[in-house]
């Protein structure tokens, strides 16, 4: 089957946000703060109001409802009353008649400020002396978590080997390749409506309708196409809609605001970058006897989903290998840098660049190969994980998905011919390295997992489907009415999907952590049941009775115990004459799981995804320069409902990877951003990428919709490490800060 | 204020602006031809990307002036008699919405689709009219040759792979037409 928005995304004809235009709509545009921390002495507009075509200025005070939203903890200021705590904090919002002259008068604002220190690291932040960001906490740690398991001290004791590593990643962007844009119209009786490019409409609702001081019955947010999440599409652009909501409110207009690529940069959430410091301790069979893991992650001034991209990392914190004892701590701490929060993966790819290196180093130090290390203390069927849940349930695929891709890339052969520090004659180092994970699907126990959707069958027999996730470019789309037809034996040409209007659909939480196909196809599921349910007594007048149930397939509908058999559009065309309407609600909760805050224990996510990545590159020995030749990604993703899209998938995280491994970083200077546009911000080009090889181990999944679990994102987590690897097998030099660019393994080849 | 006569899309479309104005304001808000995506603004990202003459050119970094050098150009330098409305060079542009003919997918358009070359979409209307000049001039390019081709085009979702099997499918297609 073929994406249900291929056609108009090929000819131009897809709406995003900033494709659209409404009658007597203005324009926006915001002023962002001149300092990562200061306070706001006054604010003077007078003479950018004087300037013709302004229409309104607001500030702080001029937000009717709350003043800081947020999804955890309500932090972040819709825009800055007093204070200012990073440099993509806005202090007023300019409504013009072009979005050329709002940029212009918001130039002639002046601000007064008074210059606070700022925190610029988490070191800074955590000092016993440092200035506390938020009012009314303690100290600047923002969220934590910690696992107990075993002991130690014992575990080091039973060890031949004890060693130790530190690792640290980056800021990177999302660079989704449309900026933030939305617009708000007014609606009749005191309602709006807000389009625009999020990956969560009820989030957004939330946000606009509590900084609008409105119900949520009175804010609807509409999606349009959506040109790029990575999970990168939550909070900075729910809080630039809220503020076209208050505008539109204010001026009874509508409002656009479109980012240029600057303000979208200087003002949207990054990745984290992480500080990470692992220790093991390995027996003489060569296993792991102990491990212990910190992790320090900079959030910047504001929570965002800080708690779930340190919880994951957390849990999934000794990669897929069985550890008896084990401690973790870990903590985002607030400093004046840009805020960061979700990005696929969700803290993971900081986290496996750094558990999967030391791996590598592990298996070197016990005299093995990374290959032998790894199989000796893989997980297995009925493992026990380090919070203490038993692996059952799914199938534990890790060594199936490990042992394939290194067959696939013909590893064996390819290990034996790394260069190990010895430049080649052509002036290069040959290596190939691997990356291996596991990943607890979905949000788990940190968060709630349940979705809705609406399945409304026609007089006709075509259908609308709704479902509470959204559509953020993946496919999901695609994939839902690939399963609505599948279960109603439907023509999916029939179906039209209809996108998230949070007037209609419940809640589904959000469209992170790869969770849309599987919380939402379950939704659809549950939805195709309930009209099956609702279908039964005209069915039992048109084809008699059946106790078995009836059979949906190929456009009909078929009772097994007489072999007679209607069309489907008549069976609907009679439901809907004797006044049935097969119209119903889907629902779907996750499965139960848990988690001790106190001691880290519990059955953290009801099923996991197993992946591993391995590739092959050349470092040169003069430019530093690494160029990976290939890569093959081995996953296993219970079962591919769309094995065409899949592969994207798995083709987008390796690009995606391999920036975080070799290219990416926001750079801050006194907490500006120095990298601001695409030209100094680089992301991989069609020269930069590989030959890729995906291949997807379908093990389905008794929770999955069809057996389906997810992909999206452990796609992105295994690239930083596995080129990490095959850099030093090049090389013979360990790198650990991600990303490893010419510069530093050119400082350190010949330093 | 200058009057142009733009030839777009196989139509002559007059509008008014200053020479000074961005082709990609022209397409999006004059012509409300919004298939043309802008993502950076610098010439960085290639989503902007149109066909003049069928050569790629950044509509983020071209201005009315540039292709228009002189604003009265159509009517004095045409050279072939006073009324002449044609100039010397009277330049083509093309954008996504001028590739599907009569409803009807061009090549490139329906191998993006078939090679599941598209995920959010931002990158291929860039994407697809980049390949369409690289095809016109080359008809059986060469995977380094793709690359190289697309190297402007900055796509964050698909990681390129799909694009360039998509690019060697319409090829093959292109290719076998007579
Ligand atoms: S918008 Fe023109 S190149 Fe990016
Ligand atoms: S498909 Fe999203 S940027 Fe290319």
């Amino acid at each position: 089957m073929k994406r249900v928005d291929a056609i108009e995304k090929v000819t131009g004809r897809a709406l995003y946000a900033d494709d659209m235009r409404f009658d007597r709509m203005c324009h926006a545009a915001p002023l962002h703060s001149a300092h990562p921390h200061a306070v706001i002495r006054s604010i003077d507009t007078k003479a950018a109001r004087a300037m013709p075509g302004v229409i309104d200025i607001i500030t702080g005070c001029d937000v009717p409802g709350t003043k800081q939203v947020g999804g955890i903890i309500a932090d972040q200021y819709v825009i800055a009353t007093d204070r200012v705590r990073y440099c993509g904090d806005v202090v007023a919002m300019v409504a013009a008649e072009s979005a050329d002259i709002a940029r212009r008068a918001a130039r002639l604002i002046e601000v007064d400020y008074k210059p606070l220190p700022p925190l610029l690291s988490t070191e800074e932040a955590l000092a016993p002396d440092a200035a506390i960001l938020h009012e009314g906490r303690k100290d600047n740690v923002i969220s934590s978590f910690r696992v107990r398991r075993g002991d130690i001290k014992r575990g080091y004791k039973a060890s031949r080997i004890i060693l130790d590593a530190r690792f640290q990643t980056s800021f990177v962007e999302h660079a989704y390749l449309e900026p933030e844009s939305c617009i708000a119209a007014p609606e009749q009786g005191r309602a709006v409506t807000v389009y625009g490019g999020m990956q969560h409409p009820f989030s957004t609702r939330r946000v606009a309708a509590a900084a609008a001081g409105l119900p949520l019955s009175f804010v609807r947010i509409v999606q349009t196409t959506l040109g790029g999440g990575f999970g990168g599409k939550d909070d900075t652009i729910s809080v630039v809609c809220a503020r076209a909501a208050i505008l539109a409110t204010r001026l009874g207009r509508p409002v656009k605001i479109t980012y240029t690529r600057e303000e979208s940069i200087r003002e949207s959430y990054k990745r984290h970058p992480f500080e990470l410091a692992y220790k093991a301790g390995i027996g003489a069979d060569g296993r792991f006897r102990a491990m212990e893991v910190d992790i320090t992650a900079d959030s910047g001034p504001y929570c965002s989903m800080s708690p779930f991209v340190i919880w994951r990392p957390t849990v999934q914190c000794t990669g897929p290998y069985a550890v008896p004892n084990v401690r973790c701590d870990t903590k985002a701490v607030c400093t004046n840098n840009t805020f960061t929060g979700a990005m696929r993966g969700f803290g993971s790819p900081q986290h496996v660049f750094a558990c999967e290196s030391f791996i590598d180093v592990c298996a070197e130090r016990a005299g093995l190969d990374p290959w032998e290390f790894r199989r000796r203390n893989f997980f297995r069927q009925g493992t026990k994980t380090h919070t203490g849940q038993k692996l059952i349930g799914h199938k534990v695929a890790i060594a199936q998905v490990a042992e394939r891709a290194l067959k696939e890339l013909g590893w064996k052969k390819k290990w034996a011919l790394c260069s190990r520090g010895k430049v080649r004659n052509d002036g290069t180092y040959y290596g190939v390295g691997f990356a291996c994970s596991y990943r607890g699907v979905s949000l788990g126990a940190e968060g709630n997992d349940f979705c809705s959707s609406i399945v409304n069958i026609q007089p006709d027999g075509s259908a609308l489907l709704e479902v509470g996730v959204s559509e953020n470019g993946q496919g999901l789309k695609t994939a839902m009415v690939a399963i609505l037809a599948g279960e109603l034996g439907m023509n999916p040409d029939r179906i039209r999907f209809v996108d998230t209007d949070t007037s209609s659909v419940p809640d589904g939480g959000p469209t992170v952590a790869s969770r849309g196909t599987l919380v939402g196809g379950n939704a659809v599921i549950d939805a195709a049941d309930k009209i099956k349910r609702i279908m039964r007594p005209a069915l039992r007048e048109l084809i008699g009775p059946s106790r078995k149930g009836y059979l949906f397939k190929a456009g009909r509908i078929r009772n097994p115990e007489n072999r007679k058999s209607v069309a489907f559009e008549d069976a609907v065309a009679a439901c809907h004459r004797s006044r049935i309407y097969p119209y119903a609600l889907g629902v779907w909760k996750g499965p139960r799981v848990s988690w001790d805050e106190d001691t880290g224990q519990g059955d953290a996510y009801f099923t996991y995804v197993y992946g591993c990545q391995a590739c092959e590159l050349t470092v040169h020995a003069k430019t530093g320069k690494v160029r990976v030749s290939r890569v093959v990604a081995v996953h296993e993703v219970g079962k591919a409902v769309n094995p065409q899209m899949a592969i994207g998938q798995v083709f987008g995280g390796i690009a995606m990877g391999l920036g975080f491994a070799l290219m990416e970083e926001i750079r801050h200077n006194d907490g500006m951003i120095e990298n601001l546009n695409l030209n100094t911000y680089r992301i991989p080009r069609s020269i930069d990428v590989p030959e890729m090889t995906a291949i997807l181990v379908e093990n389905p999944d008794p929770v999955g919709p069809w057996g389906a679990k997810s992909l999206g994102e452990p796609t992105n987590e295994l690239m930083g490490a596995a080129v990490a690897n095959a850099v030093y097998c090049a090389t013979g030099k360990r790198f650990t800060k991600a990303p490893i660019t010419a510069d530093q393994i050119l400082g350190d080849i010949h330093g | 204020m200058t009057l142009y006569n733009i030839h777009i899309n196989g139509l002559t479309r007059t509008i008014e602006c200053e020479p000074e104005r961005l082709l990609i304001d022209v397409l999006r808000e004059d012509l409300r031809l919004t298939g043309t995506k802008k993502g950076c603004g610098i010439g960085s990202c290639g989503s902007c990307t149109v066909l003049i003459d069928g050569k790629p050119r950044r509509a983020c970094r071209v201005k009315m002036i540039d292709i228009y050098p002189s604003p009265s150009l159509p009517l004095q330098r045409g050279g072939r008699g006073s009324d002449s409305r044609f100039t010397i060079h009277d330049p083509r542009i093309t954008t996504i919405e001028g590739l599907s003919i009569d409803g009807k997918l061009h090549p490139i358009q329906q191998a993006f689709i078939d090679c599941g070359a598209i995920q959010c979409g931002f990158c291929t209307p860039g994407m697809v009219l980049t390949a369409k000049a690289l095809l016109d001039e080359s008809p059986n390019p060469t995977r380094d040759e793709i690359k190289k081709a697309l190297a402007g085009n900055l796509c964050r979702c698909t990681g390129y792979q799909q694009i360039f099997e998509a690019v060697e499918a319409a090829a093959k297609i292109v290719n076998r037409k007579p």
